[in-house]
């Protein structure tokens, strides 16, 4: 070559690498059982796009003489079955990964084993791929694991199949027989939920339709397998989904950076966004971020990125970062779909270490909803899960995790399981959903205390426990304490007889075992209210001592303010707004207190309002002097 | 870094920048959940590429982990040089170790012959070094490309006590969660590379501008023709058997390893664009080269079963 013909040719190979900077991957499984030719099929595409060299085209002649199945010729399938034990026994064990490529796209193949005790396997390369090739023998059209094969790839959330309707050749290139497989495939397909469907007739052994069309298939008009292949839009749903960034590794070189290593798991993030730590909710913006190729002011799902925060915030690995506005689920309970991988049993009860994202934790199976029987979809009763079974079980695990349904996010709603003392990966699982749906964001049950919620109420919750007889004007003070809080901004509950009695008490009659009952029954409530960071305001004539100090002996310290509404019996009488006294007078009404029930008043209220010739607002005004003054109404 | 190489795709990842994160995402990971990792560092161009995407994976920090390379003492002399100044460059730890029973017998390939001396000096060199330094994970630039049995392997593939592997019994591995937890003695070889064939990695280090040994290139050296392979003289270790000469050929590498047992090839690729276009029309897979494959088809995974990377 002259240096200018060579430069040219330089030229143009760097054009051509710089060209590939733009090309695409796909990764596809191909499945299907033993039989049906997947390993030549691969090993057609690979022979076709010109990837099996020479030397190892020697090899392979040498080796379909000792092994091959197909007399003189070739056996392509040598080529893809690499371990030797699959080389003597003609089958395919284990996952095999290929590599071919065209100039629109590199392909990535997962060849996978048809046989029922190796669903694992194919889960496994299921499990990474976007498209799924599913192999019919055009002799025998669908098969239990044809119908298996399908039901494995749309669990594992595979939206694009290709149905390889192979060995064409042996049924006469038979355009009623590739139809008649195609629509008993649709209809069964119908409920998997697969973007993509693509029948295609074919001989991989002759490689009609494969990388070529075929000349004995003028009927068909569909694209070759590569064609397909190369133009398939499988859209990327990951950079749909909102943003997850499982932490991987926390990046602190000197004390001035500190920054989050991590694969995007789904969406995009910029410089500049409110990120989110799942669980404990710590919030910071997003400072900024380096690529693979340097600092990017967004990057998106599948890059690996470094992420710095504008605030000093405590992150580890193991914690998923999510935008403000999409977070996701944070339960210690899921449902999910789990494939068993080991030959020991899976056992509900027994702790198995559960890796979700970056994040390790203990994990039991609470219960076996129901096994699956991979061949008819029927739901079983199982005790255990077996080698290659699937079930719907039922998780509990050691701490809550963030994650999604596996449906929404193949990478935040996946896990793996893990045998404690063996350390084989046993189990792969599918989350659906969480089961404790009131744990979700604010998973800390235990910090989220009165203290945390009375400070986030701005107030110190108490109960203003208004006691004296009937008629006496304890709610109207009530009322009007209240009404005063909530102009103020407080945040108040009133129980009174009226709002008690018809629901929650409505069993209760007026003995006084019942009158007990009742004020046990408010004075709990109360209590939860007070939990809750409230002012509650009880309104109840309560006329026995001891049942005020129950009610008093359920609150914290502080928190119980006895406010003995001092009325005169004779001005109670007088006002009488019920007609309760004249009935009692009359003796309809039994146990009436200050008439044939003793009224035991207060020795010590907290307040004591003594409510002889005053306005009811005054002396409400009484009530929150009282409460400023004790430090309950905050700033 | 290449600013420039990012950002041209707006949807979905291409992929080189795909391989790229997974690669990154794998060496993290093994950083993260193991206690005493180390990345075998053998001078190639796949090493190359694996340090570079470690260089990246932890910037602005250094990796957490050193280089190890096992020495046969037979590696071309300017290999040796490009190891010494890629540690100092880069400003990392650098393990260099021998077999010292292999160093004592002098176990040679032209003595011994190309199975004994890989064994030796390589296979049980690597398994004393990792036992010697307690290792619980070792990063390999192993492709599954390269060959049938490498096509099974995992990235995080499993080895026991005795540093052998099993594969009938290795770990099923989904999504991008890799089990990494091993008992006492034993580990975990880890291959941030698996899913990059050659072709990859080429277009990779031309893009990326990654420094290579100059062997890749072709150059005028000496070398001899030995069955049906052109053997560069490195040194006067290398015997000459009767008849042989030594001739003077433009030639460079596709593989590197012990030069005795690394053929050459003729060839006029003297600069990167060159070499890929050459890969481009290649006729020939790229193992060829090296003599220890030929024993039996399925000689890698014998040697795998017994340690070897």
């Amino acid at each position: 070559m002259t240096a200018d013909v060579k430069e040219a040719a330089e030229t143009a190979v760097t054009d051509y690498i710089l060209a590939q900077e733009t090309k695409d991957q796909l990764r596809f499984l191909t499945c299907g059982s033993v039989d049906d030719g997947k390993s030549t099929l691969i090993g057609r595409l690979l022979f076709d796009t010109k990837l099996i060299f020479e030397d190892q085209l020697a090899a392979l002649e040498r080796d379909s003489r000792k092994h091959g199945t197909v007399g003189e010729d070739i056996d392509l399938a040598l080529l893809v079955d690499g371990l030797e034990a699959e080389r003597e026994q003609g089958i395919t064990i284990d996952v095999a990964y290929r590599f071919f490529a065209t100039d629109k796209r590199k392909f990535i193949v997962a060849d996978t084993p048809g046989h029922e005790q190796y669903t694992r396997n194919m889960a496994t390369g299921a499990s990474t791929a976007d498209l799924a090739v599913l192999l019919v023998d055009a002799r025998n059209g669908l098969l239990v694991q044809t119908r298996r094969h399908a039901f494995i790839a749309s669990l594992l959330g595979i939206r694009h199949v290709v149905l390889a309707i192979n060995k064409i050749d042996l049924v006469e290139y038979s355009q009623s027989r590739f139809d008649e497989i195609r629509k008993e495939f649709e209809v069964f397909a119908n409920g998997f939920d697969f973007e993509t469907l693509q029948a295609i007739p074919m001989s991989a052994r002759f490689g009609d339709n494969v990388t070529a069309r075929g000349q004995h298939m003028d009927w068909y008009s569909g694209p070759t397998l590569l064609e397909h292949l190369e133009t398939v839009e499988v859209g990327e749903h990951a950079l749909e989904a909102p943003f997850r960034f499982p932490v991987q590794w926390v990046n602190r070189p000197n004390l001035d950076f500190r920054g989050y290593s991590g694969t995007i798991a789904s969406g995009r993030v910029s410089v500049g966004d409110e990120l989110v730590v799942a669980g404990p909710a710590k919030m910071s913006r997003v400072k900024n971020i380096i690529g693979a190729g340097g600092e990017v002011p967004e990057a998106a799902a599948g890059e690996a990125v470094t992420i710095t925060l504008e605030d000093e915030i405590d992150i580890s690995r193991g914690d998923l970062l999510s935008t403000t506005a999409h977070r996701p689920d944070v339960a210690d309970q899921f449902a999910a779909h789990v494939i068993w991988m080991s030959d020991e049993p899976l056992l509900p009860g027994r702790p198995y270490l559960l890796k979700i994202g970056t994040r390790t934790v203990t994990a039991t199976v609470s219960e076996i909803k129901h096994k699956i029987n991979v061949n008819t979809f029927e739901h079983v009763a199982g005790k255990t899960l077996e080698l290659n079974e699937i079930a719907f079980c039922n998780f509990a695990l050691s701490s809550a995790v963030p994650f999604d349904p596996y449906e929404a996010n193949r990478s935040t709603g996946s896990f793996i399981l893990i045998d404690r003392m063996s350390n084989a990966t046993v189990g792969a699982g599918m989350i659906w959903f969480a089961l404790r749906r009131a744990s979700n964001i604010h998973w800390q049950a235990l910090d989220v205390d009165k203290g945390a919620r009375s400070e986030k109420l701005g107030q110190k919750p108490a109960v203003l426990w208004f006691t004296g007889l009937s008629g006496s004007g304890k709610s109207t003070i009530a009322s009007i304490v209240e009404k005063k809080l909530h102009i103020d901004g407080r945040h108040t509950y009133t129980l009174d007889g009226d709002n008690v009695r018809h629901g929650l008490n409505k069993d209760l009659g007026f003995t006084d075992a019942d009158r007990v009952e009742n004020i046990r029954r408010v004075g709990e409530v109360a209590r939860l209210f007070t939990d809750a960071g409230l002012i509650t305001l009880v309104s109840f004539i309560s006329p026995f001592q001891s049942e005020r100090q129950l009610a008093r002996d359920l609150m914290g310290e502080g928190e119980f303010i006895e406010v003995f509404v001092d009325t005169p019996i004779e001005i109670c009488r007088q006002r009488d707004p019920k007609g309760l006294y004249a009935k009692a007078d009359r003796g309809e009404i039994k146990n009436f207190t200050g008439i044939d029930s003793p009224y035991e008043a207060p020795q010590t209220p907290e307040v004591h309002l003594k409510n002889v010739d005053r306005e009811p607002e005054d002396i409400a005004e009484e009530v929150i002097a009282y409460l400023r003054e004790r430090g309950f109404l905050g700033s | 870094m290449n600013m420039q190489s990012h950002g041209i795709t707006p949807e979905r990842l291409s992929n080189l920048k795909r391989l790229e994160a997974e690669s990154i995402h794998i060496i993290r990971e093994v950083a993260a959940e193991f206690s005493n990792p180390v990345m075998l560092y053998s001078i190639g161009k796949d090493s190359g590429v694996m340090l570079h995407l470690a260089m990246k994976a932890f910037y602005p920090s250094k990796p957490p982990f050193p280089l190890l390379h096992v020495d046969t003492t037979w590696k071309f002399r300017e290999m040796i040089q490009f190891r010494d100044d890629t540690a100092k460059r880069l400003g990392l730890d650098l393990l260099i170790y021998t077999n010292p029973e292999g160093l004592q017998k002098n176990i040679n390939p032209f003595d011994h012959g190309s199975s004994v001396h890989t064994h030796i000096m390589k296979t049980e060199a690597l398994k004393q070094a990792l036992d010697k330094y307690g290792f619980d994970a070792a990063f390999g630039g192993a492709r599954r490309d390269e060959e049938k049995s490498r096509a099974k392997e995992r990235m995080f593939s499993f080895r026991n006590a005795s540093h052998g592997w099993d594969p009938k019994n290795q770990r099923p591995e989904l999504w991008n969660l890799y089990n990494a937890r091993v008992a006492k003695g034993e580990s975990i070889r880890a291959f941030p590379l698996s899913n990059w064939t050659e072709l990859d990695i080429w277009q990779y280090i031309l893009t990326e501008n990654i420094p290579m040994v100059p062997l890749y290139l072709a150059a005028k050296r000496p070398v001899v023709e030995r069955d049906g392979m052109l053997i560069m003289v490195d040194d006067d270790r290398m015997k000459l058997n009767p008849g042989e000469i030594i001739q003077e050929k433009k030639v460079r590498f596709r593989t590197l390893g012990c030069y005795p047992l690394t053929g050459a090839i003729e060839s006029d690729a003297d600069t990167l664009p060159a070499i890929v276009r050459e890969m481009l029309i290649a006729r020939t897979s790229e193992r060829q080269g090296r003599l220890i494959d030929k024993d039996e088809s399925a000689s890698m995974e014998k040697k795998k079963r017994e340690g070897y990377f």
